[in-house]
């Protein structure tokens, strides 16, 4: 394995020269490339197939989104987040809502935490239902993407009547949630838990025991745990490597230390065992989906928030387990409206940064498959 | 004027070689028009099934907007290609850019002069027609090759490397399987069919024609041959056949997800669809290879089990009867419309194709027909299947890595055929090397002893 500390930077200041007399090729992957998950450019060093090296550039969909927060009011931000990562907007209004509330000092009570919980624990299915169908087809099986959408549409189904947003729901509040669930929101829950169950097996008959799927993941985009950590590789990519690490245990937040689940982990670190870890995420999604809905209590939905957010002078770091990784708020108050600074610790940016290690030495297709089973958004990679 | 129409009628008289191989001129040239007009309704068609069967596969409906169900979705893309801006980049290669798309065609149509669609319904009938086949089919991979350096781009020349690399060595291993397919025309367990077996004065053949009357004369499909050689040859046929005609799972020279398109990157409008119409017509080709080496070409399935003058004829009763089913579910479907006045002219569109598919199918019935068309039509069905399977792995499949491509095709295929050309060799002169090679060196072992 390649110690991140000794790649050398790509050099890219001696001109490309032309086929006859070059055994390298430098080739530019994106911004617009089917298989870079948005606008994501890479620029890759070839040698014949082989990868010598790649840089990642970034960017391209940068919007200014912390920059943003700080001439908004913290309720007037709330829907920004959605935007970072999309398809897992949930989470992010978890993770926005829960530093705030942990600025106030305030907690959103217990009806609203488990309703948050359900809608968080879908997101991540839907998330990683996405994850699986692009990943897949970026390997070249293009059904299970047909399959995962059509069971992605359940859940977004489930958002829209709950909020009436499908992808960028703002489902959370500052202090709980604004809505009540909506009449027949468990049952619709519990139907979707008795609908996907079957399904997920559908997607691993699919892949987990084809050959060519093992072949095309087994051993492809190994990262050791020590670099993993060295890197800041979070979510199911750190969890694949075998560290068991997700903060939904290690610092428990909402209320996930009511819950009964486990941590799936690898060993290999590989692109397959990847893909292992968030199969068996979907499972205990599902298990904790269950308990939450049959355990859901009565009560508020909201807490006693006032109606202007002023928080106290002082600084919050709060982070969640997204479905990608660890997604965190560091925001600064100087005591107005507005937040001074909000800082985001997007998973997709920190885990982009291992691309380089794990790719060297790889085949071109291999390319493909590691920024699949890394799982990025750009959205949230730029901001 | 009479000598003309002797010349032509002449060939009518005694109908029993192909027009090429009978010097006919007009009738081949007849026979070129008919299989080119047959090849592109089969590409068209093929189009239209493997979007509506993937569809299906993947929980989606498919084209349903251009006419009933998408019946009309192949023409009005073919219009839409057609009319489309021609484009060339600045930096290609003119002349090669140029050229390639019309090499690449070229090679897949010509392969199609040898094909035996009965044992008079071919172009021509060549002594070398296999090898003639796999040497014209292998020409294609020029094109691409063309195609990717004259587009003076990265990935379309990424694409025509891969291409490139692939075809060569996937030939070898169908070579080799080809090789014991026709090994088995001339052997049995006795030996040479020429030297004192079976009837036959031959001692096999390359002929496409000769290789299918081989199957009949002895009574079985090759695929069923020394089993289970025939059968494994068959299988490393039908993967190398896949990888030949750069389809799923071994479609990585137009990988889309890597190289955008691979080689016909920059193509666009009528040049593309020239790489389209080569690529499903090779697909054919190779597939018409595979049921005439193996499937008994133009033979009707079980001819020794179910056997007779009734059962010939209710085999000579598929045809029509498959055009009625056609037809059956185009009625069913019409009759499944929505009643809305919005789809009316589809309605009655798809009400109109079914009527033209029953029609076809009762003219089917008649003797003098069915008679003439039964070998075209177990040759299209058998083909059909293969197509069938072409589109079931790309829905099944994921792609496999370039590495692991020539890992199959030089490390498990290869060796696979060689041993399975000795095998199958032995395995036809074993009597021989029971009597000239086993027994005396027994003989000699045992005096010893």
């Amino acid at each position: 394995m390649t110690d991140p500390n000794t790649l050398s930077p790509l050099d890219l200041e001696t001109p490309d020269k032309t086929f006859l007399d070059a055994n390298e090729l430098v080739i530019n992957m994106g911004p617009q490339h089917p298989a870079t998950h948005g606008v994501l450019r890479v620029i890759l060093r070839l040698d014949g197939e082989k990868v010598m090296g790649l840089e990642c550039v970034i960017g391209y969909l940068h919007r200014g989104v912390e920059k943003i927060a700080e001439n908004r009011t913290y309720t007037m931000f709330n829907p920004y987040v959605d935007r970072m990562d999309y398809v897992a907007a949930v989470s992010n209004g978890l993770g926005y809502c829960e530093t705030v509330e942990k600025l106030l000092g305030v907690e959103a009570p217990p009806r609203a935490q488990y309703i948050r919980v359900i809608l968080t624990e879908l997101n991540r299915m839907a998330s990683h239902q996405l994850w699986l169908g692009t990943h897949a087809l970026d390997i070249g099986a293009i059904t299970p993407l047909f399959y995962t959408f059509r069971d992605r549409e359940e859940i977004l189904k489930i958002f829209e009547k709950y909020c009436g947003a499908r992808l960028t729901t703002h489902a959370f509040r500052i202090g709980g949630l604004q809505y009540e669930a909506y009449d027949g929101f468990e049952q619709d829950v519990k139907k979707f838990v008795a609908f996907v169950t079957p399904k997920i097996d559908e997607y691993e008959e699919l892949l987990t025991t084809n050959r060519i799927w093992v072949e095309r993941t087994k051993g492809v985009g190994v990262i050791s745990a020590k670099d993993a950590i060295a890197l800041g590789v979070t979510g199911p990519v750190l969890r694949a490597s075998g560290v068991k690490w997700d903060l939904r245990k290690a610092q428990p937040y909402a209320n996930y230390k009511n819950f009964d689940f486990e941590i799936p982990t690898g060993q290999n670190g590989d692109t397959y065992d990847r893909y292992l870890v968030r199969m068996a995420e979907f499972r205990q999604s599902l298990r904790i989906i269950q308990q939450a809905v049959d355990g859901l209590p009565e009560g508020p939905v909201m807490a006693k928030v006032p109606k202007v957010i002023k928080p106290p002078v002082g600084e919050v770091y709060h982070s969640i387990e997204a479905p990608k990784g660890e997604l965190g708020y560091f925001i600064v108050s100087d005591g107005s409206t507005q937040p001074y600074r909000v800082r985001v610790r997007p998973p997709s940016l920190v885990n982009l940064q291992a691309l380089d290690v794990m790719c060297r030495g790889a085949m071109v297709a291999d390319v493909v498959a590691v920024i699949g089973t890394l799982d990025i958004v750009l959205g949230e990679v730029d901001r | 004027m009479q000598p003309i129409i002797d010349y032509i009628t002449s060939y009518l008289g005694n109908k029993t070689q192909t027009p090429g191989a009978a010097g006919n001129l007009f009738w081949a040239f007849v026979y070129i028009l008919l299989v080119f007009l047959g090849l592109s309704v089969a590409v068209i068609a093929m189009n239209w099934l493997e979007r509506k069967i993937l569809a299906h596969m993947q929980v989606r409906l498919g084209p349903m907007r251009v006419g009933p169900h998408g019946l009309l979705q192949p023409i009005a893309d073919a219009i839409k290609l057609l009319l489309k801006e021609d484009i060339m980049p600045a930096e290609a290669d003119g002349f090669v850019f140029w050229i390639a798309p019309f090499i690449v065609v070229l090679a897949a149509f010509t392969v199609f002069v040898v094909v035996p669609f009965g044992p008079t319904h071919a172009i021509t009938d060549m002594n070398i027609g296999i090898l003639f086949m796999l040497g014209v089919s292998s020409l294609s991979v020029l094109g691409i090759v063309m195609a990717g350096w004259a587009s003076n781009s990265h990935y379309p020349l990424i694409g025509a490397l891969r291409s490139s690399a692939q075809m060569v060595s996937y030939e070898v291993a169908m070579g080799l399987a080809v090789v014991s397919a026709i090994l088995m025309t001339s052997l049995h367990g006795l030996g040479l069919y020429g030297a004192g077996g079976v009837g036959t004065g031959d001692t096999g053949t390359l002929s496409m024609i000769g290789i299918v009357q081989a199957q009949q004369e002895q009574g079985v499909w090759f695929v069923f041959k020394f089993f289970p050689l025939g059968l494994i040859a068959f299988f490393i046929f039908a993967i190398a056949m896949v990888a030949e005609t750069n389809r799923a799972p071994f479609d990585l020279p137009e990988a889309e997800s890597e190289l955008t398109a691979g080689f016909h990157t920059e193509y666009s409008g009528f040049r593309w669809s020239l790489f389209f119409l080569a690529e499903y017509s090779a697909m054919i080709a190779v597939s018409s290879i595979a049921v005439t080496l193996w499937l008994g070409g133009w033979l009707r399935p079980f001819p020794n089990l179910l056997h007779g003058a009734t059962w010939d004829l209710v085999f000579n009763l598929f045809p029509g009867i498959t055009f009625l089913f056609l037809a059956a579910i185009c009625f069913y479907s019409t009759a499944r419309m929505p009643k809305h006045p919005y789809f009316k002219i589809q309605t009655i569109g798809l009400a109109g194709f079914g009527a033209v598919l029953g029609l076809i199918g009762l003219a089917l019935f008649v003797p003098a027909v069915f008679i003439r068309v039964q070998d075209i039509y177990w040759f299209a069905m058998k083909v059909a299947a293969f197509m069938y399977l072409y589109i079931w792995y790309r829905g099944t499949f994921p792609r496999y890595r370039f590495d692991q491509l020539m890992k199959v095709g030089w490390k498990i295929l290869l060796p696979m055929g060689l041993g399975l050309l000795i095998l199958t060799a032995c395995m036809g002169m074993r009597s021989e090397l029971r009597h000239q090679v086993v027994e005396p060196l027994w003989h000699r072992v045992a005096n010893i002893l």
